[in-house]
Formats: C-alpha cells, sequence, structure tokens
C-alpha cells in the first residue's frame, strides 16, 4: 500500500517536480516566461538545497516499497545539485541573451535534469536507478542541442545521444543481468547477498557492465571521448552543468550500488578495474589538456583527469573513500561551475573569446573575474589551503590506507602535471598583454553565481574537518 | 527443475524450431520452377522507382513520438485499471496524477503548435562550405517560423 | 562572554574586510577627512569591541575556582586525517588572557592614536586593514589551543609585519628602500621559523598530538629521555630568538623601524615581538624538561640585554635608540624564563608594553612635529612645544628605568631578584648593569630631545600633536604607573603575595614543581639588591642629566678618549656587515654563480623543460586520437567493454 504520509517524506522531489509543472504551464500561457522562468526555477532550487541541507539530520529511512532513501548524504547529494543549478540557471540569463535564442524548454529541461538527479542519489533500486539515468539524461540530449541554428551544438546533441543511448543499453543489460542472478532489483537485498553473489559470476558480470555504462556518464577513460566534443558545443552553461550535475549523480549511483563493498561486508572485486579506469582518466585527461587551444576543451579534459581522482576513492573502497568522493564532489561542483560560469561570461557573440589566449591581460580589465578564476584554477589544481586540495587530499589518503599507495602516487604525479594547463590561464591573466579586440558583456546575475561559487570553494577550504565529519557521520 | 528463464527459454527455442523446420521442411517438400513475373518484388503491383531511401517529412516522426506515448500510457493503463479499485482513493489518485501528466504534455505540445500539419513551409537552411572555416554558415533568414 | 571569545578573533578579520576591500569606496565616496574617520573608527572599533569581550572573559574566568580557570572554546574542525586531529580551537586561561588583553587593549590605543597619526596619508585604509589583519593574526597567536594555529598566527603577524613595515614603500631608509626593510625582517624570522616548524615536527613525532592539553600532560607522564626535550626546547627556543629578535637573529628589528611609528609602537614593542616570550612560557613544561636549554635561555636574554643596550648608548635615530631598548628589554624577558620566572617574565612583558607603546607613540608625537625627523641631535627644547607629550615621555622613560612605583619598577626587580635567586649573582650583576645602561640611554634620549636649547633649523614650527594622539598617551601614561601594582612582590604585600603570580601559578605549576627549587634567601637580601638597584638606576639619570643638560662636552670627550669603543657601538658592532661578510654575500654569490645559473638554469630548468616538452610532445600525439567521429568513439567504448570482460571472465 502506499502510505500517503511518504509523500512529504521526499519533498525536495516533490518540490522540483511540482516546478516543472507549472514552468510548463506558464510557458504555455505567459508571454514573460523569458522572464519569470529563470527566477523561478532558481527560486525553487535554492528551496530545495536549503531544504535538503537543514533536513540532514531527519531520521533516515527508505520509503515507497524500498524504493528511496530519505535524508543523510541522499540530502548532501540534493544540496550539491540543486545549488549547482540554481548557480547555472543564474548564469544562463544573460547568457542565452547573448546567443538571442530563447526557448522556454531551457529551463524546464533544467529543472527536469536535476529532478533526474535526484532520483538517481535517492534510489534504492535499480529500477529508479535507470528512471533517474533516463530523466537527466534525456533532458541532457535536448539541452546539448536547444540552441538548434548552430551546428556545433546539434552536433554535440547528435553525438551525445548516439553515445549516450550505447552506454545507456549497457547499464540495462547490466541490470537484467544482476535481476537473472540475483533475483531482485532491490538494492538492499542486493547488498545484503552482496557476498554470497560476488562469486557469480553473471552477477559481476552484471555489475562490470553497470560500471562500464555508469563510466560514460562521469567521462572516465576509455568511455570519455564524447566529453570534448559536446562540452565544446553545447552551451557553456549547460556544459558546466553536465560536468558536474551530471557526474556527481553518477557517481551518486555508483556508491549506492557498491554499498556494500564500502561497508567492507564484501570483497572489493572490481579494485583493478576501477584502479585502472582511474589512472588513465587522470593521466590522458591531464596530459592531452596540455593541448588545447579551446578553453572549454581544456575543462572538458580536465574533467576528465576529476573522473580519474574520483575513481580513485572507489577503488579504495573503504568508507574514507566514499566520504572523499562527496566531498571532492562538492568542492568540483562548486569550482568547476565557476569556472565555467566565467568562461561563459567571457564568451562572445558567435562562439568568440572561446580560446585560452583571449584571456591574456585579464586582470586588467576584470580584476575581480580574474581574480576568482585565478581561485578556481588553484582549487582545480588542488593547492591549498582551496576546496580542491582537499577534496584530493581525503581520496588519496582513502587510496593509501586501502594500500593502493601506488594509484596516490600517480594521482599527485597527474596533479603535478595538471597545474601546468590550470596556472598557463592565471599566467596569461595576470603576466601577458592585454588583448583588445576582447569584447565583454556585462552580467549582473552571472557575476553573483561566481561569487557565491568563489565563496563555497574558499568556506569549503577552510572547513573541510567539519564537512567530512558531516558526511562520515551519515555513513 | 525448470526456472522460470528455463522455461522462457524453452519457448524461444520452440519458437526457433518451429520456424526453422518449417522453412526447411517447405524448401525440401515445394518445386521450385522461378518466372520472370514471380521473381519481381510486387508480383502483383507496379515496379518500385529509384532508391527506397527517400526522405520523409519530419512531422512523421512528431506523430510517431505521440502514438509511442501514448501507445504506452493505454499499456500502462490496462493493468491499473484491472486493480485501482483495490488500493481505493489513493490507487485512483496515482492514476490520475499519470493522465494529468500526459495530459498536460499533450496540452503543451498542441499549445506550442506542434500538432498543427499545415504550417508555413520554413526556407530550409543553405549549407555553404566556406573556404576558411569548416563550420557551416547558415543564412540570416528565419528558418523557424511558428 | 568566554564562550564567545573567537569574536575576539572574527572581529579583527571583519574589520579587516571590511576596510581591505571597502576602504578605498569609503574614502572616496565620503568627503574630506570623513572617510578616514570613518575607516579609522571601524578599525579601531573592532579591537575596542574584542578588548571589551577579553575583558569580560577576564572578570568571568577570575569568578572560576583557580584550578578551573581554563576554557576550551571549539570553532570547528580543521583537518581530522588520521591520527592528526587540528581543530580551530581556542583556549582561554589565566595566561592567554593576559595576552589577549594586552593586545587587544593596547592594540585598540594604539589604532585610535593611528588615526591622527596618519591622517592625510594615501594608504590609510590598507594601514587599518593591516594593522586589523595583524591583531587577527596575533590573537590566534595568543588565543589558539594547539601549536598548529599558533604557527598559523605565528606566521601570520610576521607577515603583517612585512607588509606593514614596507608600508612607505616608496620611501627610501638608510641605505635601501623600507622594501628591503621588510625583506630583512620577513628572511630573518623565516630562520627563526625554520626552528619552530621543526620544534613542532619533533612535538608531533614525540607525542603525537598539537594539542597544547595533550602535549603538556604527556611531557609529565611520558618517559621521554631528557635529549629529546633538548632538542625540541632549543628549536623552540631559535624560533623565539627569530620572532623576539634575541641574539643571534636580533638584527631586523631596528631595520623594522621603516615603518610607520604606530606599527613600531604596536608590532615591534608591545606585542609580536613577545609572542617568542609568550610561546616559551606556554611550553614551560617542555623547558623545564629540558635544564640545559633554560640555561641557554637566559644567558642569551641577558646577553642580548646587555649587547643591546650598549649599542642603544650612541644611537642617534630616535627610534633606533628605542628599537634596540626594546631587544634589550625582551632579553630580560627571556632571562625571567631561562631563570624559571615564567610569570615574571610575562609580567615585565606586561608593563612593557605599556610604557614601550608609550615610548613609542611619544616619538611618533616628536617625529610627527618635527615633520619626520628623527635625529635626536637635531631636536632639542621641545618641551616648551610639546608639553604633554613630553611629560607622558618622561613617565614612561622613569617606568622603564625602573624607579618606584612605577610599573617598570616591579617587574624589571622580579626578574633581578630571580635572575639572582634561582640563578647567580653573575647574572644579577650584569642585568644590574644593564638596568644602569638602560636608565641612562633613556634619560640621554629624553634629555636631548625636550631639554635643553633648540637644534633644529628656524624653519621648523613644532606644534603639539591633536587630541587624538595625545589622549592615547595618557591613557598609557596612567597605565605606565598603576601597571605594576597588581604585581606587588611577596615582601611588600604580605601574606597575600604576588597577585600576578597568583594568577597565573597554574598555568607554571607542573613546570615549576620540575625546576629544582630554590635555595632560601632572606628578605633583607631582596630589598638590599632592590635598593641597590635603584639607587645606581637614579645615579644614571642623574648622571645623564648632568651630561646632557649641563655639560655636554664630556659626551664628545668620552666619544673621542674612547673613540675604538665609540665607534664599535656606533656601528652596532659590526654585526650587519658581518653577516653580510659571512652568511649573506656567499649565499647570494653561490646562488649566483652556481645556484642559478647552473643548478637552476641548467640542471633543474633543463630537467623540468624537457619534462615538459616530453609531455607536450605526447600531449599533441594522443590528442589526434579525438578525431570527432562518432563511430570511432562508440568502437573505443566498445573495446574498452570487451577488455573489461575480458578481464572480469578470465582474470579472476
Amino acid at each position: 500500500m502506499i502510505n500517503l504520509s511518504e509523500i512529504f517524506q521526499i519533498l525536495p522531489l516533490l518540490i522540483i517536480g511540482a516546478g516543472i509543472l507549472l514552468s510548463l504551464v506558464l510557458e504555455m500561457y505567459s508571454k514573460q516566461s523569458e522572464k519569470v522562468l529563470p527566477w523561478i526555477s532558481v527560486f525553487l532550487f535554492i528551496i530545495a538545497g536549503i531544504y535538503s541541507l537543514f533536513s540532514i539530520n531527519e531520521t533516515r529511512m527508505i520509503v515507497f516499497h524500498n524504493m528511496l532513501s530519505v535524508g543523510g548524504n541522499t540530502h548532501v547529494f540534493y544540496f550539491i545539485f540543486n545549488i549547482g543549478a540554481a548557480l547555472v540557471c543564474l548564469l544562463s540569463i544573460d547568457y542565452i541573451k547573448k546567443y538571442g535564442t530563447y526557448y522556454g524548454e531551457y529551463y524546464i529541461l533544467v529543472q527536469s535534469s536535476v529532478l533526474g538527479m535526484m532520483l538517481m542519489a535517492g534510489a534504492k533500486d535499480l529500477l529508479v536507478i535507470f528512471m533517474g539515468l533516463e530523466i537527466m539524461s534525456v533532458s541532457f540530449y535536448v539541452l546539448a542541442g536547444l540552441n538548434r541554428k548552430r551546428l556545433s551544438a546539434n552536433e554535440a546533441s547528435l553525438k551525445y545521444f548516439l553515445l549516450g543511448a550505447f552506454a545507456t543499453g549497457f547499464v540495462v543489460y547490466g541490470i537484467a543481468l544482476i535481476y537473472g542472478s540475483a533475483q531482485t532489483t532491490s538494492l538492499e537485498v542486493i547488498t545484503a547477498k552482496f557476498s554470497a553473489l560476488s562469486t557469480n559470476l553473471l552477477f559481476i558480470v552484471g555489475v562490470l557492465l553497470f560500471l562500464v555504462g555508469f563510466s560514460f556518464k562521469i567521462a572516465a577513460f576509455p568511455f570519455h571521448m564524447w566529453v570534448p566534443d559536446v562540452y565544446q558545443g553545447s552551451p557553456t552553461t549547460i556544459a558546466g552543468l553536465f560536468s558536474t550535475g551530471g557526474k556527481a549523480a553518477a557517481f551518486s549511483s555508483i556508491i549506492i550500488t557498491l554499498i556494500a563493498i564500502f561497508s567492507n561486508s564484501a570483497q572489493n572485486v572490481f579494485a583493478p578495474y576501477l584502479a585502472v579506469i582511474a589512472t588513465l582518466s587522470m593521466l590522458f585527461g591531464s596530459i592531452v589538456a596540455i593541448a588545447q587551444d579551446n578553453i572549454k576543451r581544456m575543462l572538458a579534459y580536465s574533467s576528465i583527469s576529476h573522473a580519474g581522482y574520483l575513481t580513485i576513492g572507489l577503488a579504495a573502497g573503504n568508507q574514507d573513500g566514499v566520504a572523499g568522493i562527496i566531498f571532492y564532489l562538492a568542492a568540483y561542483t562548486f569550482m568547476n561551475l565557476g569556472a565555467f560560469g566565467i568562461v561563459a561570461m567571457i564568451e562572445g557573440e558567435a562562439e568568440s573569446n572561446l580560446t585560452i589566449s583571449s584571456y591574456a591581460g585579464l586582470s586588467s580589465r576584470k580584476p575581480l573575474l580574474a581574480a576568482m578564476l585565478a581561485l578556481f584554477m588553484f582549487s582545480l589544481a588542488g593547492i591549498p589551503p582551496f576546496a580542491g586540495f582537499f577534496g584530493k587530499y581525503y581520496v588519496f589518503i582513502a587510496a593509501i590506507k586501502s594500500d593502493l599507495t601506488w594509484l596516490a602516487i600517480v594521482g599527485v604525479f597527474s596533479s603535478a602535471i595538471s597545474v601546468y594547463f590550470y596556472l598557463r590561464i592565471v599566467v596569461l591573466m595576470y603576466f601577458k598583454e592585454l588583448s583588445s579586440e576582447l569584447t565583454l558583456f556585462e552580467s549582473k546575475t552571472g557575476l553573483i553565481a561566481v561569487i557565491i561559487s568563489s565563496i563555497l570553494v574558499i568556506l569549503l577550504g577552510i572547513f573541510p574537518g567539519s564537512i567530512l565529519q558531516l558526511i562520515t557521520n551519515f555513513m | 527443475m525448470l526456472t522460470e528463464f528455463g522455461k522462457i527459454f524453452v519457448f524461444i527455442l520452440i519458437a526457433i524450431l518451429f520456424v526453422v523446420v518449417a522453412l526447411i521442411a517447405a524448401k525440401i517438400i515445394r518445386p521450385a520452377r522461378p518466372t520472370h513475373e514471380k521473381l519481381l518484388t510486387y508480383e502483383c503491383g507496379e515496379n518500385p522507382e529509384g532508391s527506397p531511401w527517400v526522405k520523409f517529412n519530419i512531422r512523421f516522426y512528431v506523430v510517431a513520438l505521440i502514438f509511442l506515448i501514448f501507445d504506452v500510457e493505454v499499456v500502462l493503463l490496462i493493468p491499473w485499471a484491472l486493480v485501482y479499485q483495490d488500493y481505493g482513493f489513493t490507487g485512483f489518485a496515482v492514476g490520475a496524477i499519470f493522465l494529468l501528466l500526459l495530459g498536460l504534455g499533450m496540452a503543451y505540445e498542441w499549445r506550442k503548435g506542434d500538432l498543427e500539419w499545415d504550417r508555413p513551409h520554413p526556407i530550409p537552411p543553405v549549407l555553404k562550405k566556406s573556404e576558411t572555416d569548416s563550420n557551416l554558415k547558415i543564412p540570416k533568414e528565419e528558418i523557424e517560423v511558428v | 562572554m568566554t564562550e564567545f571569545i573567537y569574536l575576539t578573533i572574527i572581529l579583527p578579520l571583519a574589520g579587516f574586510l571590511i576596510n581591505g576591500i571597502f576602504g578605498r569606496k569609503i574614502k572616496n565616496a565620503c568627503p574630506d577627512s570623513i572617510g578616514e574617520k570613518v575607516i579609522g573608527w571601524i578599525g579601531s572599533g573592532v579591537i575596542g569591541i574584542s578588548f571589551l569581550i577579553a575583558l569580560f572573559s577576564f572578570f568571568e574566568t577570575l569568578s572560576l575556582p583557580a584550578d578551573n580557570r581554563q576554557t576550551i572554546v571549539n570553532l570547528f574542525n580543521w583537518i581530522v586525517v588520521g591520527g592528526l586531529n587540528v581543530s580551530f580551537s581556542y583556549q582561554v586561561d589565566q595566561l592567554s588572557l593576559v595576552m589577549a588583553m594586552i593586545v587587544t587593549g593596547v592594540g585598540f590605543i594604539i589604532h585610535v592614536y593611528s588615526i591622527g597619526y596618519m591622517h592625510g596619508d594615501k594608504g590609510f585604509w590598507r594601514f587599518f586593514s593591516y594593522m586589523n589583519l595583524f591583531i587577527f593574526a596575533m590573537m590566534n597567536l595568543v588565543l589558539g589551543d594547539n601549536f598548529l594555529v599558533l604557527f598559523l598566527g605565528w606566521e601570520g603577524v610576521g607577515l603583517c609585519s612585512y607588509l606593514l613595515i614596507g608600508f612607505w614603500y616608496d620611501r627610501k631608509f638608510e641605505k635601501g628602500t623600507t622594501a628591503d626593510a621588510a625583506k630583512k625582517a620577513f628572511i630573518v624570522n623565516r630562520i627563526g621559523d625554520f626552528g619552530f616548524l621543526l620544534g613542532m615536527f619533533l612535538i608531533y613525532l614525540t607525542f603525537g598530538s598539537l594539542n597544547f592539553n595533550e602535549v603538556f600532560s604527556r611531557a609529565e607522564s611520558f618517559n621521554i629521555d631528557e635529549s629529546v626535550f633538548n632538542l625540541i626546547a632549543l628549536f623552540l627556543f631559535i624560533g623565539a630568538t627569530g620572532k623576539s629578535a634575541q641574539i643571534p637573529l636580533f638584527v631586523w628589528l631596528p631595520d623594522a623601524m621603516a615603518g610607520p611609528t604606530p606599527v613600531s609602537a604596536l608590532i615591534h614593542a608591545a606585542t609580536m615581538v613577545t609572542a617568542g616570550v609568550y610561546m616559551v612560557a606556554r611550553c614551560s613544561i617542555l623547558f623545564a624538561s629540558a635544564p640545559a636549554i633554560m640555561t641557554v635561555v637566559a644567558v642569551i636574554g641577558l646577553l642580548t640585554a646587555l649587547f643591546a643596550a650598549t649599542i642603544g648608548l650612541v644611537q642617534n635615530d630616535i627610534k633606533k635608540v628605542l628599537a634596540y631598548s626594546t631587544i634589550s628589554q625582551l632579553g630580560y624577558m627571556f632571562l625571567a624564563c631561562g631563570v624559571g620566572a615564567f610569570s615574571a617574565g610575562i609580567f615585565h612583558l606586561m608593563t612593557h608594553a605599556f610604557f614601550k607603546a608609550l615610548l613609542f607613540l611619544g616619538a611618533g608625537s616628536v617625529i610627527h612635529a618635527m615633520h619626520e625627523e628623527q635625529d635626536i641631535q637635531n631636536y632639542g627644547g621641545l618641551k616648551k612645544y610639546l608639553p604633554h607629550t613630553a611629560l607622558t615621555f618622561l613617565v614612561a622613560a622613569f617606568a622603564i628605568s625602573g624607579i618606584p612605583p612605577l610599573s617598570g619598577f616591579f617587574s624589571k626587580d622580579e626578574i633581578l631578584w630571580y635572575s639572582f635567586a634561582n640563578g647567580s649573582f653573575v647574572f644579577w650583576l650584569i642585568g644590574v648593569l644593564t638596568a644602569l645602561l638602560t636608565a641612562f640611554y633613556m634619560f640621554r634620549l629624553y634629555f636631548l630631545t625636550f631639554e635643553g636649547k633648540y637644534r633644529f633649523s628656524s624653519e621648523k614650527h613644532p606644534h603639539e600633536s591633536p587630541k587624538i594622539m595625545t589622549v592615547p598617551l595618557m591613557v598609557l601614561a596612567g597605565l605606565s604607573i598603576i601597571g605594576g601594582f597588581i604585581g606587588i612582590p611577596e615582601i611588600f604585600s604580605g601574606e597575600h603575595g604576588n597577585q600576578f603570580h597568583n594568577w597565573l601559578a597554574p598555568i607554571f605549576k607542573s613546570a615549576e614543581r620540575k625546576l629544582i627549587t630554590y635555595g632560601s634567601h632572606s628578605h633583607f637580601e631582596e630589598i638590599l639588591l632592590m635598593v641597590v638597584s635603584v639607587i645606581g638606576a637614579a645615579g644614571s639619570i642623574y648622571f645623564a642629566r648632568y651630561i646632557y643638560t649641563q655639560k655636554s662636552s664630556i659626551a664628545v670627550q668620552i666619544s673621542k678618549r674612547f673613540s675604538k669603543g665609540y665607534n664599535l657601538l656606533w656601528n652596532k658592532y659590526f654585526v650587519d656587515e658581518v653577516y653580510d661578510a659571512t652568511v649573506v654575500n656567499p649565499i647570494l654569490n653561490t646562488s649566483d654563480s652556481f645556484l642559478w645559473k647552473i643548478a637552476d638554469n641548467k640542471i633543474i630548468d633543463g630537467v623540468v623543460n624537457s619534462t615538459a616538452s616530453i609531455i607536450d610532445v605526447v600531449s599533441q600525439k594522443i590528442r589526434k586520437v579525438q578525431t570527432g567521429v562518432a563511430q570511432f568513439y562508440a568502437v573505443v567504448m566498445m573495446l574498452g567493454i570487451v577488455l573489461a570482460l575480458f578481464w572480469i571472465i578470465f582474470g579472476r
């Protein structure tokens, strides 16, 4: 039986779900939707995000016949998704004006993608994960190509759709195999039987295929090929959402699927696979990013290498690793969104000002923007005392604790490489002559969004201990 | 003992065998006396002209999608209709919400004019390859007319 | 209020942020000097409120039973990994409260004074934001409950010191610019910091924690070899010599006078330079467990005191004299710590903060009046023009000379007494000699500046400073007079004993238990020694008066007669030159000829550059994998899946 009181346990989901319907109706009947919709979205995201944060300590429970979990780290993820999406919407207002192509579906699709992410993070059943994944992905496919007058956007959308559908196929196949071997899709049951099942080859193959499908979503090598093309072609703000919310959602699904491994009640049979994926992603991302001229492509490769760092936490397979991943995701979401936000603000009409050289001398034109971009770059490069450093630090410590010291060393090595291309931008901004042809657009809302992300990055860098403690408490 | 999947497997096996055996049996039994008329694609119609790979109007796609959605709706509604009374008002409410969502989507499409067949003809984009840039340029004219 | 003690740290930070971010805007937005007033009062106000909070916490703590006066206020956990648990928590106890009140109280007075002193400076807002930042760092230093927070504050005050010494970065200072002086201070401090860091590592290695309470209780209970304690104490003391300008790292402090005078008063006299003393007192148990290093501390302190005092005799720059006097007085404090009289050291730290801040601010007032003239040979007879400044300066000079019943008398005689009682007669003798020299050069300074004939050109029209500068002087003068009464020694106060000593006793209880107890000495001895030093000080004041107001020829004759000695003192024992020749230049030469041209340019740059170019080439090759063809991407994915499946099926 459905217990109606359970409805209120999933208030964040309801808020966003109702928001989608409301936005649809508004978009149908209101001529002012371009002015109203972004603010409604921002408002709803902030309400949902703040509510999730404050209800974090509520009794953790599983509602709707073992389908969704409530409270705890689920809400940490809700917070990350919602605040991230709110920032994306703030950034989008002026970005869309710059291209002069407004489609009402933009904000509705952002909302529905967040709904999908929240389903993924809260799921307690493989089918719910799949449903969330599809809601998120389909919204993403459309968002990537929403600007349909741009050929690059069409290309991005089509590639993302084709390859994404390909990857989703593996997820479904994996789920089918898991169901075949475990005779259930409930993660609770699977977790309980994990040790016994892990000798069943069918089950292992199923989980592996599931992981492969999600490796595509987190943009890990060798399933990363879509990333640079899609990030480059899609609107910059949306690329920011792909790389943060999308990645965080995929990681949340992997974590809740492999939860048995993290509670150390089962042997981590996937450690070698994850370690190899992590190593290749880190090194590939860092090395190829050096050769990029386009800043969006550079950030795309950086996102690949960050997927590698995050995967270290999965390979470590202990509670520290998971706590490290969640912290890292929070840090990464805000610093990467900040970086994409500034890129979106600098970007000129018709995809101009996207080369790295157009950032030369930015510090004299826009000192605040340049300072914040430098902050995000430092944080992405993992230079203390910013959030990014502590994210990497916790993940590496987790790896060392589970005897994967070599992986941590590779991680540090890759970070050292990555410093090169991150700091190149800082050097350009501060020590090079101004590039004269740069025409800049003012964006108040964008500025607010970037300032908020920089404050969050600094806060996460100052209070890493308290936040990690909070996350660990929910394990 | 066979599992539930095992039964399905046997079922599939029988299905395959049935087709294969029938085809092979037919091949063996039937006489083979081909004539020109018999080898035509449409034995009793006109000869096909040109390639069958022609462009369909994209609106068929919209229609197909809508058909799919409502098809799935029906598939979901039939089992619901069988049991909703057992769940009382809640059961009814859940079904109603589902229908409402679909209806809203339908209304959105309708309102946006995606169901109008007879829309003004857009000017197709002229794709040119410029010498410096491999990007394809789209002329200034508005493609989309609502 | 104790639980709100973190406000005393956050408020200065807020002041720093407000003035640092909006300072320029405030100044531009408001007409004339209103903007300056707003900035100045924001900067001073936050410190004033912090002082009130510290004061309330003090009274609250006072009402607690004596053994239960430690409160830990945990703000947040900072780093929690493995065994290392560092949190931003603040320890409110007797020692940190004394320090907090000195820092915020004297800090507040100096901030107010600066509103007048810095009037019209183009970097007005920058000045106040740096000053607030300094207070923020200093409060972290004194209130932190673990070594890491202390170290953060330690580095923070070093940074602020650097920023403020070089505040007038475009001005000339001696042979170079103020920026050179700032750099010197920073680099010399760095040497000390290195020692402190080593000490910290060793502490973590030995005790497995950086938390004060844990470390100190383990230092008592763990069975640790004395040599370990020796090393820890030595490293910590090296840190202290850097920050507190002791031999051999004192050379930066005289140069630090390049900064604005309030900076010299706050940072280089009253608070930051005493951080070393605070740290030694805080770690008293570690030092007490290393008797050999205690002796080192005492001897270094004593030598520094004497050494700096002799240099102070002949300097002509008003701030230089005060700088050497500061070094000398810091030497006293270390002497006190070295002989195990930690509370006497802290007591002198407090009274010194009052009168030395007053001396510096008075000097600032004179410099202000004389239009940046700092040579006392060009002063004279200023008493007539600057009556308030002259009077307060005189009070401070009496206080530092140890004339009863001013504050300096009580604190200095307590140190001298303990150096006799716990140390030896020689310690006492050198201490008294230094005290006589102190009285002499201080009054030389006073008489040359305020008494006698005018020696400045008639173009200058000295005038008394505005109220906003003289009122702080008077407040500090009041403190210099009465500040000593809280520490009246036992022989005078009878059964109550020394109040200040009693207040701090719980902090130093374990350290004092460990030290060898003093031999018994009679009250007669104590009074006798006291009388000797007071008479000596009074005598040298009279002597100074005689020389510099009546027979100035004597000074010239003596300097001619002992020209070699005079030269030696005038050139500060050539310490700077010796350091240049033995340390600085060899390093510069090596780094220029070998490290830079060969090691750095050829070897390191070569390795780095070739690595970078290899990665660059690799990167250029690999990026071609990204063809843009979606089918190819799918093939790569497929390959990955096939490999993964192969591994999982066959590789297990």
